[in-house]
C-alpha cells in the first residue's frame, strides 16, 4: 500500500517537473513576443539606431546578423562536414590489407583519432568568451583586420564547428552499412561512395543541423564582442560593392548584430528607451530562433519524406 | 568441366577476428563457368570466407589474415593489388536487397558511371542489356525513372544482380541471396543463376540444402570454420565421404 | 596470366586521383580542428602568462588573493591583481544554478523516457529545444528587466546579486542536462526495466532504485556538462549580477565572475596593461578549468564503462 502511494506521489512530482519546464518557456516566449511584439513595425526593423535620441531602429544590426551567419555558414559547413567525413569514413577504417600486418599505421591512425576528438571536445566545452577573446588575438589583431565581419565570422566558425561536425558524424552515421557495402562491392572507391551514396542520404540530417546551428550562431554574442565589434559604419544599403568602406556587403567593416547590440545598449547606451530597442530586438531574436527551428523540423520531414517515398 | 584450369585457388586460408580464428587452412578450388555453392550451419564461417574473395571483410577493424587467395594465378592479397580493381572483377550480391534510394535507371549505371562511361547511349544500352540479363527488364522497362525501393523484394534482388553485371565482373559472389524472398522470387533467382554461369563463375552461400542441390555443380561444406569436404555436389549430396557432412546433409545437426 | 587488379585505364586513373583528393580535402578539414585547438591553447596561453612573466606577479597570489587594484602604481606596490573574488564567484553561482536547474532537469528528463514518453516527444522536447535556442543576451536582458526588478521590490534590495545571477543560470543549464540525462536513460537496454518490473517494482521504485543508478554516470556527465557551461556562460551572468569585486557575503549581495570581468574590462583597458594582461591571466585560468572539466568528463566515462 505505502508502495502505491509512494508511485503515485512520484508520479505527480515528475508531471509537476515538466511542467514547470514547459510553463517556464511559454512565459518567456510570451512574455517576450508580448513586450517586444509592439515595437515590431516596419520603421525600427529598418531604421539605424539612434545614438542620443529615442525612435531608433536596429535595421543594420538586423542585416549584421544574418549576414555574419551567412559568412560563418561558409565556413562551418564544409569544414564541419569534411571533418565529419574523415571521422566517420576514413580514419581508423578500411583500405588496409589483412595479410599485410600494419600496426604502426594503426595506431599512428589510434592516436590521431584521440586528438582530433580532444580537440572537438575541447572546442565544444570553451566558453564563448574565451573563443572571442582567441579571436581578438588571432583574427582582429594578428591579421590586422580590426574589428570585421570576417574576424567575427571565423570566431563564429570556431564556436560552432565542433557543433557541426557532431552532427555531421550522427548523420553520416545513420546511412546503412548495406549501402556503402553493395557501392564497394561494385567497384567504387571510398570516396565515390561517400559522394553518391552516403552524403545523399545523409542529406536531412545535415541540412537540419545545420539550420539548428544557424539559430544558435545567430543569437551569439559574446565571441562577437570582441571580434566583429559593437558598433557599425553608417550603411549605405544602396551600395553593393564589398570592397566600399560603407557597403553592407563589407566583410573587412565593424558589424554590431542583434544581440550584441542588445547587450551594448544595456551596458553604455545614452539612449531613452533602451527598454523598448532590446524588448524590440529580443523579440526579433525569439522569432528567428523560432523560425529556424520550425524550418529545421519541417525540412527535416519533407525531405526525408522525398527520399523515402518517392 | 573437370579439367579445365581453375579461376580461384585458396592456399591455407586462415582468418582472424582480433584473436578469434574463423577460418582455418581452407584449402580450395574453384572452377570457372560453374557454381560452387557454399553450405553450413550458420556461424561456420561461409559467409566470411565468400568476403574474403572480394576483400570486403578490409573494412571490419582487427582483422587478420593469412595464406592466400589466387585470381587468375595473382594473390588478391598482394601488397601492389588494387582493391577497387579487384571488387570491379569480383562483384557481390548481398543477403538483403540494397539498391541505392535512387532511380532503377541510376541504380544500374552507377557502376558503368563510375568506371568512367558518360555515354547517354552506351549507358542506355548497358542499363538495358543488364536488366535484360537478370530478366527484370520485361517488368521495368517502362518505369525506369522510378526509385528503385518502390520495386518488390524480388525485383530489387534481381535489380541488385543487374546493377552486378553492368560493371561486367567475372566473379559473382552471392551471400544468400533469396534468403529475404518469397517461394516464387527464389524460384526466379535460381533460374537466373543457370543462366548466369554461361558467362561469370559463380560461388553462392546458402542455407538452404535443396537449394544448394538445385543451382549448383560443385558444393563445400563449412563446419567451425572449417571446410571439410568439397566436391561435385552430386556426390557430396549423395555419397559424402566424411561422416560430419553426410550428419550434415541427413539434418542431423544444423 | 594477368594480373589480379584489373587494367590501369583512363578511368581507373581518375578514379585514383578523386580518391586522393577527396581523402586528403577531408582530411585537412579534420586536422583544422587540431590546429585550431592548438592555436586557442597557445595565443591565449602567451598572453596569460606575461602576467606572471612581465609583470612579475606571484602566481599563487593571483590565485589566491582578494586584493584587485590592478591600476595601482608600481612604487605604491601595485599593480595587485588577486582573482580569488571572481574565481568564487563563478564557482558559487554556477554551483548554485546546478543545484537549482539540475533535479529539475533531471526529473524532466525521468518524465520525458519513462513516465510520459508522447507527451515529453510532443510538448517536452520542443520545449527543450526551444530553450536551448534562446540566446544568452535574451536570458540575460529578462533577468535584467523583469528578475531584478522584481527582485528590488520584494526583497528590498538591490536585484543585482547571486540570486538573480543564479536563477538566470539555472534556467539556461536545463536543455543540456535534460537532453543529456534523457539520452542515457534512453541508452539503458529495456530487460533492466522488465526485470524491474516483473519482480513487482512500482513505477517510482524501478525508477530510483533500477534506472536512475544505472544511468547515474550519464546523469553525472549530464550535470558536469550543465555546470561547465554555466560556469562559461559571460553576458547573461554579466547582466545581473551588479558587477562588484568582493566576494558575496549572501544570496542577495551584488558579485562578480571570471567572465563577467573579462567581458566588462577588456574593451577599456589598454593592451600590454597589467591590468589587460591579467584579464588575459583570467582567460588562462577559465581554459585549464575547461581541461579540468574534461578531464572530469572522461573519468566519470571512464567509470561507466566498468559497469
Amino acid at each position: 500500500m505505502n508502495a502505491r502511494l509512494a508511485d503515485r506521489l512520484a508520479t505527480v512530482f515528475f508531471w509537476l517537473g515538466a511542467v514547470i519546464i514547459i510553463l517556464l518557456l511559454a512565459a518567456l516566449v510570451g512574455y517576450l513576443l508580448f513586450q517586444g511584439g509592439r515595437w515590431l513595425d516596419p520603421g525600427f526593423i529598418t531604421r539605424p539606431p539612434e545614438n542620443l535620441k529615442a525612435g531608433g531602429g536596429v535595421g543594420p544590426q538586423l542585416f549584421n546578423s544574418f549576414y555574419l551567419l551567412f559568412l560563418a555558414m561558409l565556413f562551418t559547413i564544409p569544414l564541419g562536414v569534411g571533418a565529419g567525413i574523415y571521422l566517420v569514413e576514413y580514419a581508423g577504417k578500411g583500405d588496409y590489407n589483412p595479410a599485410q600486418d600494419l600496426p604502426q599505421g594503426k595506431k599512428a591512425t589510434a592516436f590521431l583519432l584521440g586528438v582530433i576528438n580532444l580537440s572537438v571536445e575541447t572546442l565544444a566545452s570553451l566558453p564563448s568568451i574565451v573563443v572571442g577573446l582567441f579571436g581578438l588575438l588571432a583574427f582582429v589583431v594578428a591579421t590586422g583586420w580590426g574589428y570585421s565581419l570576417l574576424a567575427g565570422a571565423l570566431a563564429l566558425t570556431v564556436l560552432n564547428l565542433p557543433v557541426m561536425v557532431r552532427i555531421s558524424q550522427e548523420a553520416l552515421q545513420t546511412v546503412s552499412g548495406d549501402l556503402k557495402e553493395a557501392s564497394l562491392a561494385l567497384g567504387a572507391s571510398r570516396w565515390e561512395t561517400i559522394w553518391k551514396i552516403v552524403l545523399p542520404a545523409a542529406f536531412p540530417g545535415l541540412v537540419t543541423g545545420a539550420i539548428i546551428t544557424a539559430g544558435r550562431v545567430f543569437g551569439e554574442a559574446a565571441a562577437l564582442l570582441y571580434t566583429a565589434g559593437m558598433s557599425s559604419p553608417m550603411l549605405d544599403f544602396g551600395d553593393w560593392n564589398p570592397l566600399h568602406p560603407n557597403s553592407p556587403l563589407n566583410p573587412f567593416r565593424p558589424a554590431a548584430t542583434l544581440a550584441v547590440h542588445i547587450w551594448k545598449i544595456n551596458s553604455e547606451a545614452l539612449i531613452p528607451d533602451i527598454r523598448r530597442v532590446a524588448d524590440g530586438s529580443a523579440a526579433l531574436l525569439i522569432i528567428v530562433v523560432l523560425v529556424f527551428n520550425l524550418l529545421a523540423r519541417w525540412f527535416g520531414r519533407y525531405l526525408y519524406r522525398r527520399m523515402t517515398a518517392s | 568441366m573437370a579439367d579445365q584450369q581453375p579461376k580461384i585457388i585458396i592456399n591455407n586460408l586462415n582468418f582472424y577476428y582480433g584473436s578469434t580464428r574463423a577460418l582455418k587452412d581452407v584449402n580450395l578450388e574453384i572452377k570457372p563457368y560453374a557454381v560452387t555453392a557454399l553450405i553450413g550451419p550458420s556461424g561456420c564461417g561461409k559467409s566470411t570466407f565468400l568476403r574474403t574473395l572480394n576483400r570486403l571483410n578490409d573494412l571490419i577493424e582487427g582483422v587478420r589474415l593469412s595464406g592466400e587467395i589466387l585470381l587468375d594465378g595473382k594473390n588478391i592479397y598482394d601488397p601492389d593489388v588494387d582493391v577497387v580493381g579487384l571488387r570491379k572483377r569480383v562483384g557481390m550480391v548481398f543477403q538483403r536487397p540494397n539498391p541505392f534510394p535512387m532511380s532503377i535507371y541510376d541504380n544500374i549505371a552507377y557502376g558503368p558511371r563510375i568506371h568512367g562511361i558518360t555515354n547517354r547511349h552506351q549507358l542506355d544500352e548497358i542499363v538495358e542489356r543488364s536488366l535484360k540479363a537478370a530478366a527484370l527488364w520485361d517488368e521495368v522497362a517502362d518505369r525506369l525513372r522510378q526509385s528503385a525501393l518502390g520495386l518488390s523484394g524480388g525485383q530489387q534482388q534481381r535489380l541488385c544482380i543487374a546493377r552486378l553485371l553492368a560493371v561486367e565482373p567475372e566473379v559473382v559472389l552471392m551471400d544468400e541471396p533469396s534468403s529475404a524472398l518469397d517461394p516464387i522470387s527464389t524460384l526466379k533467382i535460381e533460374e537466373l543463376i543457370q543462366v548466369l554461369k554461361e558467362k561469370y563463375t559463380i560461388i553462392i552461400v546458402t542455407h538452404n540444402m535443396q537449394q544448394a542441390a538445385r543451382v549448383s555443380d560443385y558444393t563445400a561444406f563449412f563446419l567451425n570454420g572449417e571446410m571439410v569436404e568439397y566436391d561435385e555436389t552430386e556426390i557430396i549430396f549423395t555419397k559424402p565421404r566424411d561422416q560430419r557432412t553426410e550428419d550434415y546433409i541427413t539434418g542431423r545437426f544444423g | 596470366m594477368r594480373r589480379g587488379t584489373g587494367p590501369m585505364t583512363a578511368a581507373r586513373r581518375r578514379q585514383l586521383y578523386r580518391e586522393y583528393v577527396g581523402k586528403s580535402l577531408t582530411f585537412v578539414c579534420a586536422a583544422t580542428l587540431i590546429g585550431i585547438t592548438a592555436a586557442i591553447v597557445v595565443f591565449i596561453a602567451m598572453q596569460g602568462l606575461s602576467t606572471f612573466v612581465v609583470n612579475h606577479i606571484d602566481p599563487w597570489r593571483f590565485l589566491f588573493s582578494t586584493a584587485w587594484q590592478p591600476d595601482l602604481p608600481h612604487e605604491e606596490g601595485g599593480p595587485l591583481v588577486g582573482t580569488l573574488a571572481f574565481t568564487i564567484g563563478s564557482v558559487s553561482v554556477s554551483l548554485l544554478a546546478v543545484l537549482i536547474g539540475g533535479p529539475l532537469s533531471v526529473v524532466a528528463a525521468v518524465f520525458m523516457v519513462e513516465i510520459a514518453p508522447a507527451w515529453g516527444q510532443r510538448l517536452l522536447q520542443p520545449a527543450i529545444e526551444i530553450l536551448a535556442g534562446i540566446p544568452s543576451v535574451v536570458y540575460g536582458w529578462i533577468g535584467l528587466s523583469v528578475l531584478v526588478p522584481f527582485l528590488r521590490a520584494r526583497l528590498h534590495t538591490l536585484g543585482f546579486s547571486l540570486l538573480a545571477g543564479c536563477l538566470v543560470l539555472a534556467i539556461m543549464i536545463i536543455p543540456t542536462v535534460v537532453s543529456l540525462s534523457a539520452d542515457s536513460l534512453r541508452a539503458l537496454s529495456r530487460d533492466l526495466k522488465e526485470a524491474a518490473y516483473a519482480l513487482g517494482s512500482t513505477r517510482w521504485q524501478t525508477i530510483s532504485r533500477v534506472l536512475l543508478p544505472a544511468a547515474g554516470p550519464g546523469i553525472l556527465t549530464a550535470i558536469v556538462l550543465g555546470l561547465a557551461r554555466a560556469f562559461g556562460e559571460a553576458l547573461a551572468v554579466q547582466m545581473v549580477i551588479g558587477n562588484t569585486r568582493s566576494i558575496p557575503t549572501s544570496i542577495l549581495s551584488p558579485m562578480t565572475t571570471l567572465t563577467s570581468a573579462i567581458t566588462m574590462d577588456m574593451g577599456y583597458t589598454i593592451p600590454g596593461t597589467p591590468w589587460n594582461n591579467a584579464l588575459w591571466s583570467m582567460s588562462l585560468l577559465l581554459l585549464l578549468i575547461t581541461f579540468g572539466f574534461i578531464i572530469l568528463i572522461r573519468l566519470i566515462g571512464r567509470r561507466r564503462a566498468y559497469r
